[in-house]
C-alpha cells in the first residue's frame, strides 16, 4: 500500500556553469509514495516558490520515458535505483519514511553543468550531427517488405534505436566515455540494409566527434549497460568496435 | 596510421593487442617453468641452448619488452585521459553501479605488476641473460638451481603469490575486455569469452603459483 512519507532531499545547487556549488538538504512532508519523483521535485518548487526561494532547476520533458530529457544522478545511480526506467518513471514508492534522497546532476567533462541539476548535453546532438543519420532521397515512402531485413537483425537493430541519448551512460561511466549511446546509434543503422551505405563514413566520423568533444576510452567496465534505462547491451560497443576497425584497415 | 593513437578505438586496440601478446608470452613462460618440477636439466637445456643469449632469444626478449613499454605508456594516456573526461566534480552519493571490480582497477592492478616485474628481472633475467650479453662477472647458467635458491626465501614465494593474484584479477577482465576492443564480441560470445578469460587467467596464475610454492617446499626436480 502507498503511504505518505517524510522525506529529505539533498538537492546539488549551483548558479551557473562557473560558480561553484553545494548541496542543500530540504525536508518534505507527507509525499504520496504514489507520486512520481519528478512530481516530488515539483512540490519542492512550489514551497520553494511559496516561500519566496529559487526554484531547482532539472530537466524535463515527456515524463513517459521516451524523450531523454530527464536526468538525475539519485542515490548513487543515474536514474535512480530502478532497473530499466528514466528518472521520470521512478516512483516515490521506492523510497521510506525517513530517508534522504542525494539528488545530483550526471557529472562528467562532457556534460557542463548549466545550472543546479540541468547540464549541457548538446554534445550527443553535434555526435549526431557527424553521421548519425542516413542521406538518402526517399521520395514517397516505399513498401517497408520491399527491401526482406532478416527477423535477429531487425529485432536487434531495435533495441539499438531504443536509445533516447539521455546520457546516463556518460554519467555513470568512470571514463566518461559515449561509447554506448554511439555504438547504440551505429548499431541502429549499420544492422539494416539502408544503413549498410554509409555504415564506414558514420563510423568514423561519429567516433571523431565523440573524441574531439572529449568523451573518455572505453575500458569496458560496463557500467554503463547497469544503468541504462533502455537495457542497451554493450555488444553494441563490440559491433562499433568491429565497424571502427574495419573502415580503418580498408583505408 | 595515426588513428592507433589518435582515436580512443585505436588507442584501445593497441592496447588490446599488446595486452593478449604478454598474455601469449605468460602462456609460454609459464609452460616452461612447468619443467623445473619434473627436470632441473631438462629446464637449463632449455633455457641456455634454446634461449639464452642467441640472437633469436634477443630478439625475443626485445619485443616482449616493447609489448610491455607500449602496453605501460597506454596504460597511462589511457587511464590520463579518462580521468579528464571524468572530469574534477566527484559524485557525493558514490557510485552504487555494481561492475566488476577488476574492471575499475585495471591501472591500480597494472601497476602492481609492474613494481613485481622489476623484482623479477633483477631476481632472475638480470642474473642470466643480461650478465652474460653484457660480460658481467657472475652470469649465471644453472637457471633451476638459481630459481631454487630465490624460492628458498619465504618472502619471494609470498610476493610471487600477491603479484599473481593480481595479475589474475588484471587478466579477468583483461582477457575479454581485449576481444570486446577488437570487436570480437556479440550476445552469443560474451558468457564464452568470459569463461574462457577466467579459465585462462586461472591456468597461468595458477601455473606460476604452484611452481613457486613447489620450489619452497621442496617438490620440484622429481625426476632428476
Ligand atoms: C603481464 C602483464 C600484463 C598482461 C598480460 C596484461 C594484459 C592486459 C589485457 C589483455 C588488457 C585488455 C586490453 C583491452 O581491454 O583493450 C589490459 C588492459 C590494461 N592494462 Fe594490462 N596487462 C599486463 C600488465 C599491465 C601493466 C604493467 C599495466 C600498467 C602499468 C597495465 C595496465 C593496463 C590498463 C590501464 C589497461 C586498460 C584497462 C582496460 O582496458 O580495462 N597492464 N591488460
Ligand atoms: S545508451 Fe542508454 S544510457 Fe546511454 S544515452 Fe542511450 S538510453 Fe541513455
Ligand atoms: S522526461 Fe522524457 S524520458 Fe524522462
Amino acid at each position: 500500500m502507498d503511504k505518505d512519507i517524510n522525506i529529505k532531499v539533498k538537492v546539488w545547487r549551483q548558479n551557473g556553469p562557473k560558480e561553484k556549488g553545494h548541496f542543500e538538504t530540504y525536508p518534505l512532508e507527507n509525499i504520496s509514495q504514489g507520486s512520481s519523483f519528478l512530481e516530488m521535485l515539483d512540490i519542492l518548487n512550489e514551497k520553494l516558490i511559496n516561500e519566496g526561494k529559487e526554484t531547482v532547476v532539472f530537466d524535463h520533458d515527456c515524463r513517459e520515458g521516451i524523450c531523454g530529457m530527464c536526468s538525475l544522478y539519485i542515490n548513487g545511480h543515474p536514474h535512480g535505483p530502478d532497473e530499466g526506467v528514466t528518472t521520470c518513471q521512478l516512483h516515490m514508492r521506492r523510497f521510506n519514511d525517513g530517508d534522504t534522497i542525494t539528488v545530483e546532476p550526471w557529472r562528467s567533462a562532457g556534460f557542463p553543468i548549466i545550472k543546479d541539476l540541468m547540464v549541457d548535453r548538446s554534445a550527443f546532438d553535434k555526435i549526431i550531427q557527424a553521421g548519425g543519420y542516413i542521406s538518402v532521397n526517399t521520395g514517397s515512402a516505399i513498401d517497408a517488405n520491399a527491401i526482406p531485413i532478416p527477423r535477429d537483425d531487425a529485432e536487434m537493430a531495435m533495441d539499438a534505436a531504443a536509445c533516447i541519448g539521455c546520457g546516463a551512460c556518460v554519467a555513470a561511466c568512470k571514463n566518461g566515455s559515449a561509447m554506448l549511446f554511439v555504438s547504440a546509434k551505429v548499431s541502429q543503422f549499420a544492422l539494416l540494409p539502408q544503413g549498410r551505405v554509409e555504415a564506414t563514413q558514420r563510423a568514423k566520423s561519429m567516433v571523431a566527434k565523440m573524441d574531439e568533444l572529449g568523451f573518455g576510452n572505453c575500458t569496458n567496465t560496463g557500467a554503463c549497460e547497469v544503468e541504462c534505462p533502455k537495457n542497451i547491451s554493450i555488444t553494441n560497443i563490440a559491433r562499433l568496435n568491429r565497424e571502427f576497425l574495419k573502415a580503418k584497415f580498408r583505408d | 596510421m595515426s588513428w592507433l593513437i589518435k582515436s580512443s578505438i585505436g588507442r584501445k586496440f593497441v592496447q588490446s593487442i599488446s595486452g593478449l601478446f604478454l598474455i601469449l608470452f605468460l602462456l609460454f613462460h609459464m609452460s616452461m617453468n612447468l619443467v623445473l618440477i619434473f627436470n632441473y636439466e631438462t629446464y637449463n637445456f632449455l633455457a641456455n641452448e634454446i634461449l639464452g643469449a642467441n640472437w633469436w632469444a634477443i630478439i625475443g626478449t626485445g619485443v616482449i619488452a616493447l609489448g610491455f613499454v607500449v602496453h605501460v605508456i597506454y596504460a597511462i594516456i589511457l587511464t590520463l585521459q579518462n580521468r579528464k573526461a571524468r572530469g574534477s566534480n566527484s559524485y557525493a552519493s558514490s557510485s552504487q553501479t555494481k561492475t566488476p571490480w577488476s574492471s575499475q582497477n585495471m591501472f591500480v592492478l597494472g601497476l602492481f605488476i609492474l613494481l613485481f616485474l622489476f623484482l623479477h628481472l633483477y631476481q632472475m633475467w638480470y642474473q642470466m641473460q643480461f650478465k652474460e650479453l653484457f660480460m658481467i662477472e657472475g652470469a649465471r647458467h644453472d637457471g633451476a638451481q638459481l630459481v631454487e635458491e630465490v624460492f628458498s626465501h619465504l618472502w619471494v614465494v609470498i610476493v610471487y603469490v600477491i603479484a599473481f593474484i593480481a595479475l589474475w584479477f588484471h587478466l579477468t577482465h583483461g582477457f575479454w575486455s581485449a576481444l570486446h576492443t577488437v570487436g570480437w564480441n556479440n550476445t552469443v560470445w560474451m558468457k564464452r569469452i568470459k569463461v574462457l578469460g577466467n579459465i585462462i587467467s586461472t591456468v597461468i596464475s595458477l601455473g606460476f603459483i604452484l611452481v613457486a610454492i613447489a620450489i619452497y617446499l621442496g617438490y620440484s626436480n622429481l625426476l632428476g
